[in-house]
C-alpha cells in the first residue's frame, strides 16, 4: 500500500500559499503598470519594433500590441506621485514575481506528486492547481514571445488567483488514488484536460478584454463617456490584436481538449464498461467542446460571426467552470470521487 | 472562407419569374441552401449544446432509473409534465435527435460539394499569375542581372519545391515566363477528414446501439452463485433492437473471491476479483484477475468490475426445525459500506406433512455494517472492512408475496404486501454480530457468516471500433485543418526583371514574413 510522505505534503501546502502571495503581489505591480505606465509601455513596444526587424515573424506583431499612443500626460499619476517610469518598473518586477510564483507553483505540484507517488491531479484541489499552473505558464510564454503586453498580466493573474482561491476551499489531504482512477490513463486523459483547461483559461482573458475594448471603441466613437469596466478599454490593445491572440490560444487548446475527451472515452470503456454514458461530466465536456467548435465556426461566418466570437469564448469558459465546479460539487455522477 | 449560400450564384431569386412547375424546386433549393450554410450549422451547434444541458440536471433513465423514480415520487405533477418532453430520456428524445439529425444533414450537404471542389483543386494546376502582381497583398520586384530568364525561373522553382510548394511554369508568347506556386492543400483535406469523421462517429454510435447489449449482475462468491450469460440471470439488462436473446454468446462466470484494500481513513485504493470463466458453454475453469481498470475481454464481449459489497449469510430455523439459508447481497449505500438488504424465507413454517401456510412466512429487512459501532445507535459503519460485522434485522411475518410469481426486486421487501397488511412487522429490530443467534417469530435467526459480492457488467458494443477509428481520424484531420495555411505565390520573369506576388488564402499572420524571406532568398540565389 503506497504511503504518504507527510513532510513533503506539508511543504507542498506551504508552497501553495507562497504561490498565491507571489501572484497577488505581482498583480499589484501589473495594476500599477496598467494604470500609470502607458507611456513607458509604449517605449517598450517601440523597442520590440526595432527587434522585429531582426527577429522572427512573431515579433512583427509586437509593435501592434501597444498601439494607440497619444502621448498625453496622465494627471492622476502625477497626483499620486507615481511616474510612468516607476509604474513601468513595477511591471518588470511583477513579471519577475510571476516567474518566481510559477516556479513555486510547479514545485508545489512536484512535491505533492512525490509525497503520494502518483500524478498530482487525482482530485479537484490538485486539478485546479495544475490548471492554474498551465494557465500562468502559458501566459508567461505569451508575454515572452511578445504576443501580448506585459501589463495585461493584471487580468491573467486575477483569474489565476480567483481560481486558486477557490481551490483553498476544496483542500484535500494528499492521498493515493481511488481504484477507478488507478490507471495509466489518468496520466493521458487528465493531463490533456489540464493542459486544455489551462490554455482555455488564458484564452478567456483576451476574449473578455476584446469585448471590453470593442465596447470602449463604440462608446468613445459615439462621443459618450464610458463607465467601469468599459473604461478599462482605454489601455487595452486594439481589438484585432486581442482577437488574434484569442484565436492562437484556442487553436492550441481545442485539439488538446478534443484529445482529452477522446482519451476519456477510451478510459471510460476500460473502467466503466462503456465509452460514453452521458454522465454529467461527459455531458458538460461535450457541451464545452461544441461551444468551442462553434467559436471556430463563428470566425468563418463573416463580420457578424467575428463579433460574436469572443462572446462564444466567454461562454465556453463558463461551460468549463460549470464542468469543474457544478458537476463535481452539485450534481453527483461517476466523476464525483471520494474527497471531491 | 464563408460558405453562406445567399451569396451563391445558383441560389434562387424570388423576383425572377419562373415556370410554375419550377417554383417548388426553387423553394426547395433555397431551403437546402439555408440548411447547409455555416450559419445554420452554428445555430444547430448551439441548439445541441443547450439541448444537452437538461440531461445533466435531471436524472436520466439510461443512467439511473431509481433516481428517476424518486423524482417522480417527490414531484409527481412536474415529473409527468417533464416526461412528456422526454426530459428523463434526453439523449433518446425525438427533439434531440432532430437537432443532431439536422446538424448532420447540414454537415453532409455542405461536405459533399466541398469534397468535390477539393478533389478538383487537388488535380488542377495552380492558376497563372494575375496581370498585376503589384496588387497582391504581398509583392516585390527587382532586377536580377545574374542570369537569363529561364535560369531564374528554374532556380525559383527549385527554391519553392524545396519548400514543398506545388509549382507550374508557363511560358508566354511575349517571352515572359510565369511561375505559379501553391501550398497548404492539407488544410482543406484535414478539414474534410475531420468533418467526415464526425459522420463516422455517429454511424459507429448508431451501430453499437442497434447491435450491442449489456447486462448487470450482482454476483456473490462461490460456485453456488455462478451464472451464465442469459437474460434471466441479470439484475438488469439492455438489448439493442437487432439482438435477440438467443444469439447471446455462451459463457459462464463464477466469482472465486473478492478483495478490497483501504487506507486507514477508509478510502479504497484497490478492488480485485478472482474470476473463473468458461466459454462456449463450458465449465468455468479458466481464471482471471479482474480489476476496475482491467476488464476481462471475451471475444468482443467484455466483463467489467463496477462495484462490490457484502453478503451476510443469514440462517432461519423455523418452529419445525427446518433450516433455511439466505444469501442475498446487501447493497452498499455509502463509502463506509453501510448496506441495505433483506433475508426472505418463503419456505418457513411449512408443516412436516408439507402444508404451506402463506401467512407464516418469515422475512427480515436489514442493515449491514462491516464495522459496527460498539454502542447503539447502530446506524452507521465505522470502516468499510469487516472488522466487526453485524446486521440490524427487522422481522416480518406473513405473506412475503414471493410465490405470487410477480417479478420484483430481490433486494427489498414487497412494499405492497407490507402496505396491505399481508406482511406484518413482528416486534422490534435487533442487532446480531457475526455468529450470534436470536429467537424470533417462533424460530431462531442466526448471522452465520459473511461473503462478498462483486457487481459485474457484461457488455458488447460492436460499434466501438468504428467510433474509435473515427475519433482518431477526427483528431488527425483537426490538426492540419487548424494549423496548415493555404497560400499562393507567383513570380513573373521578363528578361532580367522579376516581379513577385503572394496571396494568403486563409488567415495567416506570418505570411508577410514568409514572403519577405522567400523574396530575399530568390534575390540572393
Ligand atoms: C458537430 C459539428 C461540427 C463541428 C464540431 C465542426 C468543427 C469544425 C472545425 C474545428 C473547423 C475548423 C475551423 C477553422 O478552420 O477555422 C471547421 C471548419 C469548417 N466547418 Fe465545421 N464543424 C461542424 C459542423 C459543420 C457543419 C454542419 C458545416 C456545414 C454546414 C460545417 C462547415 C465547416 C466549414 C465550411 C469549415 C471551414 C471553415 C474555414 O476553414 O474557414 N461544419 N469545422
Amino acid at each position: 500500500m503506497p504511503d504518504v510522505d507527510a513532510t513533503l505534503a506539508n511543504t507542498a501546502d506551504k508552497l501553495f500559499v507562497a504561490t498565491i502571495v507571489f501572484y497577488a503581489v505581482a498583480m499589484l505591480g501589473y495594476a500599477l503598470e496598467y494604470a500609470f505606465g502607458r507611456k513607458a509601455a509604449a517605449v517598450a513596444g517601440a523597442r520590440s519594433k526595432v527587434l522585429a526587424g531582426a527577429g522572427g515573424p512573431d515579433h512583427a506583431e509586437t509593435s501592434d500590441v501597444d498601439d494607440g499612443e497619444d502621448g498625453h500626460v496622465d494627471e492622476r499619476a502625477e497626483r499620486l506621485g507615481i511616474t510612468m517610469n516607476q509604474a513601468n518598473r513595477a511591471g518588470v518586477v511583477a513579471l519577475w514575481l510571476t516567474w518566481i510564483g510559477a516556479a513555486l507553483h510547479l514545485s508545489c505540484l512536484v512535491l505533492r506528486a512525490w509525497s503520494v507517488g502518483r500524478v498530482p491531479w487525482g482530485n479537484m484541489y490538485e486539478f485546479i492547481i495544475a490548471v492554474c499552473l498551465v494557465g500562468v505558464g502559458t501566459w508567461l510564454v505569451v508575454v515572452a514571445t511578445g504576443l501580448a503586453a506585459r501589463r495585461l498580466g493584471l487580468f491573467t493573474t486575477l483569474v489565476a488567483i480567483l481560481l486558486l482561491g477557490t481551490a483553498t476551499r476544496l483542500y484535500t489531504e494528499a492521498a493515493p488514488l481511488v481504484p477507478a482512477l488507478n490507471s495509466y490513463w489518468i496520466a493521458i486523459h487528465v493531463t490533456a484536460a489540464v493542459l486544455a483547461s489551462g490554455i482555455f483559461m488564458v484564452g478567456f482573458v483576451p476574449a473578455a478584454l476584446q469585448i471590453i475594448r470593442r465596447r470602449y471603441d463604440q462608446v468613445e466613437g459615439s462621443g459618450r463617456k464610458p463607465r467601469f469596466p468599459i473604461t478599462l478599454g482605454e489601455r487595452l490593445p486594439a481589438v484585432e490584436n486581442l482577437e488574434r491572440l484569442v484565436f492562437k490560444l484556442h487553436v492550441f487548446a481545442f485539439p488538446l481538449w478534443t484529445f482529452g475527451v477522446i482519451a476519456g472515452a477510451v478510459w471510460a470503456e476500460r473502467a466503466w464498461g462503456r465509452y460514453w454514458g452521458w454522465d454529467p461530466k461527459e455531458i458538460w465536456s461535450f457541451i464545452a467542446w461544441v461551444v468551442y467548435a462553434a467559436y471556430l465556426h463563428a470566425r468563418a461566418t463573416g463580420p457578424g460571426g467575428r463579433k460574436l466570437a469572443p462572446w462564444i469564448v466567454v461562454l465556453g469558459w463558463v461551460t468549463m467552470i460549470i464542468n469543474l465546479f457544478g458537476v463535481n460539487l452539485v450534481v453527483s455522477g461517476l466523476h464525483s470521487y471520494a474527497g471531491v | 472562407m464563408s460558405v453562406d449560400v445567399q451569396e451563391r450564384p445558383g441560389a434562387a431569386s424570388p423576383k425572377r419569374k419562373r415556370p410554375v412547375w419550377k417554383r417548388p424546386l426553387a423553394v426547395a433549393r433555397k431551403w437546402w441552401g439555408q440548411l447547409t450554410s455555416m450559419r445554420t450549422a452554428l445555430i444547430l451547434l448551439f441548439a445541441l449544446a443547450v439541448g444537452a444541458i437538461p440531461g445533466s440536471i435531471l436524472p436520466q433513465r439510461t443512467v439511473n432509473v431509481e433516481n428517476v423514480n424518486k423524482y417522480f415520487a417527490e414531484n409527481p405533477g412536474l415529473a409527468k409534465f417533464l416526461d412528456h418532453l422526454w426530459m428523463f430520456d434526453v439523449y433518446a428524445a425525438p427533439w434531440f435527435a432532430a437537432v443532431y439529425g439536422l446538424l448532420f444533414i447540414s454537415l453532409i450537404g455542405c461536405l459533399v460539394p466541398r469534397l468535390r471542389e477539393h478533389f478538383d483543386a487537388l488535380r488542377r494546376r495552380p492558376p497563372d499569375a494575375p496581370a498585376r502582381l503589384d496588387l497582391m497583398p504581398e509583392n516585390a520586384s527587382w532586377a536580377d542581372d545574374a542570369a537569363e530568364g529561364a535560369d531564374v525561373v528554374d532556380r525559383l522553382r527549385t527554391l519553392l519545391r524545396s519548400r514543398r510548394y506545388r509549382t507550374v511554369v508557363r511560358e508566354h508568347a511575349d517571352g515572359t515566363v510565369t511561375l505559379s506556386a501553391e501550398k497548404g492543400y492539407l488544410r482543406e483535406t484535414g478539414n474534410l477528414v475531420f468533418h467526415f469523421a464526425l459522420v463516422g462517429l455517429l454511424i459507429g454510435v448508431a451501430f453499437g446501439a442497434l447491435f450491442g447489449w449489456h447486462g448487470n449482475r450482482v454476483l456473490g462468491e462461490g460456485p453456488d452463485n455462478a451464472f451464465c450469460n442469459n437474460l434471466q440471470q441479470y439484475d438488469d439488462y439492455g438489448l439493442g433492437p437487432n439482438v435477440s436473446p438467443a444469439e447471446l454468446p455462451k459463457f459462464c462466470i463464477e466469482l472465486a473471491s473478492f478483495k478490497a484494500d483501504y487506507l486507514d481513513n477508509g478510502q479504497p485504493i484497490q478492488y480485485s476479483a478472482e474470476l473463473l470463466y468458461g466459454e462456449g458453454g463450458g465449465m468455468p475453469d479458466e481464471t482471471f484477475h479482474l480489476e476496475v481498470n482491467e476488464p476481462l475481454r471475451l471475444d468482443g464481449n467484455n466483463v467489467y468490475l463496477l462495484g462490490h459489497g457484502y453478503v451476510p449469510i443469514i440462517e432461519f430455523t423455523d418452529q419445525y426445525g427446518n433450516v433455511q439459508t439466505s444469501n442475498t447481497p446487501f447493497l452498499a449505500m455509502n463509502p463506509s459500506m453501510l448496506s441495505e438488504g433483506v433475508a426472505i424465507f418463503p419456505d418457513a413454517n411449512i408443516t412436516p406433512d408439507g402444508v404451506r401456510d402463506k401467512t407464516k412466512q418469515v422475512a427480515f429487512e436489514g442493515m449491514f455494517m462491516p464495522t459496527a459501532p460498539e454502542e447503539p445507535p447502530y446506524t452507521s459503519s465505522l470502516f468499510p472492512e469487516p472488522n466487526n460485522p453485524a446486521v440490524m434485522l427487522f422481522p416480518y411475518v406473513g405473506d412475503t408475496g414471493l410465490d405470487r410469481g410477480k417479478p420484483g426486486s430481490v433486494y427489498a421487501l414487497d412494499r405492497q404486501q407490507v402496505a396491505s397488511g399481508a406482511l406484518q412487522a413482528e416486534g422490534e429490530g435487533f442487532l446480531l454480530r457475526m455468529g450470534e443467534s436470536k429467537a424470533v417469530a417462533g424460530g431462531t435467526v442466526t448471522f452465520k457468516e459473511l461473503q462478498q459480492y462483486a457487481v459485474l457488467q457484461t457488455r458488447s458494443d460492436p460499434g466501438e471500433g468504428i467510433v474509435l477509428w473515427s475519433s482518431v481520424a477526427l483528431l488527425a484531420g483537426l490538426l492540419p485543418s487548424l494549423l496548415v495555411k493555404r497560400r499562393r505565390v507567383w513570380f513573373r520573369v521578363k528578361g532580367n526583371d522579376v516581379t513577385a506576388g503572394g496571396l494568403p488564402r486563409t488567415e495567416n499572420q506570418t505570411f508577410a514574413a514568409e514572403f519577405g524571406e522567400l523574396v530575399a532568398k530568390a534575390k540572393e540565389s
